[in-house]
């Protein structure tokens, strides 16, 4: 089977790996790579447990094929502390924003990508942004809360 | 074509841990030198918050500060055996057992303490922040670390402890079903408001009134996560979910997240939750398990109220638009009932 | 929008403690924010290969014939696993607890009873491999008719879902297909009564869909061990399964786990890790077997339907003298845990209620579909959804608030519960009357004062004069050594499990005729039976070790 080289940024380090054929990005970022921060939950692109950035803009890793970020920018949630804890995180923390933990990283990746674009987001802003992320522990309100914490400057870095 | 509000409640009450008992969990606890404790455990934390129940208990037991426990789980090589992170069992029992495993290990502690200071360990307590000292003279004190560091490198003691919690199998009888069931409750009530959609036959939780009684509240907040997380489960079982939408049907599946339907973060309904604390006797700081009983007043509570709203009773989870359209079709429209 | 109520229960609480009640962080909060809190899945192994699950696409069908000659010869494709590969291919997951029957095989090689079940483990180099061999190995089925329906099952001439069972029923102690529950007479109470309220509820199958699906690596370790790292929720009960399935003692397995990605009673079947760990027996090489979503969703044991019907007698004002129960725990093909939840289930009956008559029959009954297991209010949340929608009844007939209602019924400290043990603890009423307090909803001054620690005992703590029991059900030849067995028989049966489901002793008609002889009852025992002289050591049964509490006491 034919491997491919995937040279491209990961949090900001450039990376090379070789891609197996047909390998999407969620298994070539954790087996190829070892970033094991993006999560399998479902392969289909329904729970958001594998979102990453994708030059800025969110994607579902278990969606796109390894080879598509050839030459580009990817982000996950092992790379939002830059070196300090991203406020997002903090605020998590603080709101009491996860249980078993297993849908955080991809839903930090929304959030952060949501802020990135729009630093004040209402709430209903912020469940659209976090509305394809599924979460089986939290009902969601924390997580909106630790998300609305952050847009209205209640979290330090 | 209107919407219906309409108003249900329901009130339960939930055993605490495996029905007739026989399920032990134990639990190891040593110091390093520094005065340190680590947890071992093989228990499982599946969001529950295992790992943090665990560590305020212990903490609180050995009389030092949550920072220096740290609760290591689950390894069989080094957990010893424990049933497990079910049946709303792991707070009570594993917390049972890591409160016996904490003060064998704390009697340890103050007797290396008694050594150094020259006392007797019956005189000394602890102040939760790393010290030990002779009751009613904190000036006679000495650190956990240092009392830690004598017993291993001058008086050859170990800091450590095991303990178990086990209620012993009970039996059932055959023929009246007389048996010894479980050792304590928690119980709730919940007052849910619902609008039902007479044209789509959608049906919306829009406000939630709950009054859960956990036992002692450990941890607030990880008891909050719990009945947040678990009203939220229960109002998604009442209107929402089911692996076989026809049953006893096993067509029309589903096989993933798109056909398995579950309330997403716009669907919320405010809850307004009450707790009340009534300590279980047999309990760990009287601390029951609030982790499965959350989920379960909101089923009927939403049929009732959904029943409240348009007069139609439905008897079959999930409440889905197919059947109160059905249900109002059969009866010629909503007849609101109002008894709340 | 919480709010604790300190005020209750004040006196029964010291709530000035170090760190008890404080709302400290969680210990694995920093790793879950980082992304490096180490799930089963997220640990990285050299030369990892993937195992999936040949299935069948029948509710039941016999298997004439597995040949997986065509997708052993597909690229990647290391082994291909059947039941023969299987050291000890039949279990039943609560034998650790020493209750019920072995009846469910890891690997199907003579009959499936559900659609989904496995029959064959392709293990490859990737998963997509996998997936192709899995589709190239054909099995050659003979198919059966099926039932679907609880109440179609226990019908006489129902399709059988398994042989060992009389009329798709579990047996209770050796000796009813059904659990009883009988604490007075609830047929004098009904011919009483000012009103009888009657329902039938039908709880819906439902999936636990924890985000991170089941699943198991193995590898072998060194000095002759295997690794296992596993999304369990019970570590001891996989690794006790495994070492049973494996024929393997237990300090062969080290099993590592704890940080699971949510359970909501999922992961308690321990499916993976024997056939993960099987894999890294026969291939040497680390495997991982872990369900995508579809398997999740349709394969993997959901909380199972549940039916039940109930009947009350109800006095004028509002006080429930009676209350019968039907019910049907749809069990799906095997066992797993639905027999225990039943018990469960009646220990909890009537509710959180003083009811003086209280009746109930309820069936664990096999259908040909996924088993069910263990979900989040497990055993209770089918029945507590059908009583107090039924309750909701009794309000409207009788014409009480149904807050008022449910106070008016609560049980208080003191009182004698159906099951015979005294309510102690009690906090139904506080809840009821919080509710309403903040919902606005107006109580009467005598349901306000009501509390948990007043009214009840006295009369309400008496053990009914007279209880109607009976014979119903009574099944003949069936000694499952099984736990909660007092009064069931007692002889020792074969120490060996069979190699496939069929009975130990041809079962009798399911319910005997009324004038047959009541058999000798062995008195009730306190403690584990003795061992009768020349029994076989209980862990010598299937050679592997136990994990319960009752582990190597009990034959079987």
């Amino acid at each position: 089977m034919a491997k491919k080289p995937v040279n491209f940024t990961l949090n900001g380090d450039a990376r090379a790996a070789f891609a197996e054929d047909g390998q999407n990005l969620l298994e070539f970022l954790r087996r190829g790579v070892g970033d094991m921060s993006p999560k399998y939950g479902c392969g289909q692109g329904t729970c958001g447990a594998c979102t990453v950035m994708i030059d800025g803009e969110t994607q579902l890793s278990c969606l796109v094929l390894a080879e598509a970020v050839d030459g580009k920018e990817v982000r996950t949630a092992s790379g939002l502390p830059s070196p300090a804890l991203d406020p997002l995180q903090v605020a998590f923390m603080e709101n009491f924003a996860a249980q078993c933990g297993y849908c955080t990283p991809g839903m930090l990746v929304s959030a952060r990508a949501l802020l990135d674009r729009n630093p004040r987001p209402s709430r209903e802003e912020v469940i659209e942004a976090i509305s394809g992320n599924l979460c089986r522990c939290t009902g969601y309100e924390t997580i909106i809360q630790a998300i609305l914490a952050v847009a209205e400057g209640r979290v330090r870095a | 074509m209107a919407t219906h509000r309409g108003r249900g409640f329901a009130a339960i009450n939930y055993p605490i841990g495996m029905n007739l008992g026989g399920d032990p969990s134990q639990a190891l606890v040593h110091s390093n030198p520094d005065g340190k404790f680590t947890v071992a455990l093989s228990a499982i934390d599946l969001g529950q918050g295992m790992k943090s129940v665990t560590r305020q208990i212990a903490a609180e037991t050995l009389g030092v500060p949550v920072e220096d426990v740290y609760v290591d789980t689950a390894d069989s090589d080094t957990g010893p055996h424990d049933m497990g992170s079910f049946a709303s069992r792991g707070t009570h029992r594993m917390g049972n057992a890591v409160i016996q495993a904490s003060n064998e290990a704390r009697s340890v502690m103050l007797e290396a303490a008694a050594e150094e200071l020259e006392v007797d360990a019956a005189d000394l307590v602890t102040d939760g922040k790393g010290n030990i000292h002779v009751k009613g003279a904190p000036s006679r004190s000495i650190t956990t670390m240092a009392a830690a560091q004598a017993a291993q490198f001058k008086q050859g003691r170990t800091i450590a402890g095991r303990g178990i919690f086990l209620i012993p199998l009970s039996e059932v009888d055959p023929d009246t079903g007389e048996m010894t069931p479980v050792s304590c409750f928690a119980h709730a009530a919940m007052l849910v408001d619902v609008e039902v959609d007479d044209e789509t036959g959608e049906v919306a939780v829009i406000d939630m009134q709950s009054a859960y009684e956990v036992g002692r509240a450990l941890n607030p907040k990880l008891v909050e996560q719990q009945l947040r997380g678990g009203a939220w489960m229960g109002m998604s079982h009442a209107i929402w979910e089911t692996t076989e939408p026809y049953y006893p049907s096993r067509e029309h599946g589903p096989e993933d997240f798109n056909s398995y339907l579950m309330p997403g973060p716009g669907d919320l309904a405010p809850h307004h939750i009450s707790v009340l604390e009534r300590p279980a006797p047999d309990g760990p700081y009287g601390g029951k398990g609030p982790g499965e009983m959350c989920a379960n007043p909101v089923l009927p509570a939403v049929v009732n109220a959904v029943y409240d709203a348009i007069g139609v009773r439905i008897d079959d989870l999930p409440v889905t638009p197919e059947k109160v359209l059905r249900g109002l079709r059969a009866q010629g429209g909503a007849k609101p009932r109002r008894m709340l | 929008m919480i709010e604790f109520r300190k005020e209750f229960f004040a006196n029964e609480r010291d709530d000035d403690l170090n760190e008890i009640g404080k709302p400290t962080r969680r210990q694995d909060i920093l790793g879950h924010v980082t992304g490096r809190s180490p799930f089963f899945d997220d640990h990285q192994f050299d030369g990892l290969l993937h195992l999936r699950c040949v299935r069948s696409p029948h509710h039941h069908a016999r298997i004439r014939r597995v040949d997986a000659s065509q997708a052993e010869k597909m690229p990647g494709v290391v082994r291909v696993l059947t039941g023969k590969d299987v050291p000890a291919n039949l279990n039943t997951l609560l034998s650790l607890l020493d209750f019920g029957i072995d009846d469910e095989p890891i690997l199907s090689d003579k009959k499936v009873a559900y659609r989904g079940e496995p029959v064959a483990a392709v293990i490859a180099a990737t998963e997509a491999q996998a997936r192709a061999a899995v589709k190239a190995v054909r099995v050659d089925w003979e198919v059966l008719p099926h039932v679907l329906d609880v109440e179609e099952a226990i019908k006489p001439g129902a399709p059988k879902v398994l042989d060992i069972y009389p009329n798709n029923k579990f047996v209770y102690h050796g000796k009813y297909d059904h659990q009883k529950l009988r604490f007075g007479d609830v047929e004098a109470a009904f011919a009483s009564a000012d009103h009888i309220v009657e329902g039938r509820y039908q709880m819906s199958p439902i999936e636990q869909a924890p985000i991170e699906t089941c699943g198991a690596i193995a590898a072998p370790e060194q000095n002759g061990r295997y690794v296992c790292y596993t999304s369990t929720q019970a570590l001891f009960f996989s690794l006790g399964t495994a070492a049973k399935v494996l024929q393997t003692p237990s300090s062969k397995l080290h099993f590592v786990g704890g940080t699971v990605g949510g359970g909501f009673g999922g992961k308690v079947d321990s499916i993976h890790e024997p056939l993960a760990i099987l894999g890294a027996m026969l291939t040497g090489r680390p495997v991982k077997y872990a369900w995508d979503r579809e398997e999740e969703m349709q394969v993997g044991a959901p909380r199972g339907a549940e039916r039940w019907y109930i009947k009350d007698a109800v006095n004028r004002d509002g006080r429930i003298t009676a209350r019968k129960f039907i019910g049907y725990f749809d069990s799906g093909a095997y066992t797993r845990l639905s027999s225990y939840a039943i018990i469960k289930g009646v220990g909890h009956l009537p509710g959180p209620y003083t009811i003086p008559n209280v009746y109930a029959d309820v069936y664990c009954v096999y259908t040909n579909r996924t088993p069910a297991t263990a979900m989040r209010g497990f055993g209770i949340t089918g029945v507590d959804f059908a009583i107090e929608t039924h309750m909701d009844k009794v309000a409207e007939t009788v014409g009480l608030n149904p807050i008022e209602l449910r106070i008016l019924n609560s049980y208080r400290d003191g009182d004698m519960k159906a099951h015979r043990r005294e309510a102690k603890n009690c906090a139904l009423v506080e809840c009821c009357q919080v509710v309403a307090e903040k919902a606005g909803v107006t109580l009467s001054a005598e349901a306000k004062a009501a509390t948990s620690m007043t009214g009840g005992g006295g009369e309400r703590a008496r053990i009914p004069n007279y209880t109607a029991t009976d014979q119903n059900g009574r099944v003949e030849g069936f000694d499952t050594g099984s736990y909660a067995r007092k009064g069931g028989g007692t002889s020792p049966v074969s120490a060996s499990a069979p190699p496939n489901p069929q009975p130990a002793r041809a079962p009798q008609p399911a319910s005997p005729p009324p004038s047959a002889k009541t058999p000798e009852q062995a008195p009730p025992r306190s403690g584990p039976p003795p061992q009768p002289p020349g029994a076989r050591p209980a862990a010598s049964r299937s050679g592997a070790m136990r994990f319960s509490s009752l582990a190597g006491f009990r034959r079987r």
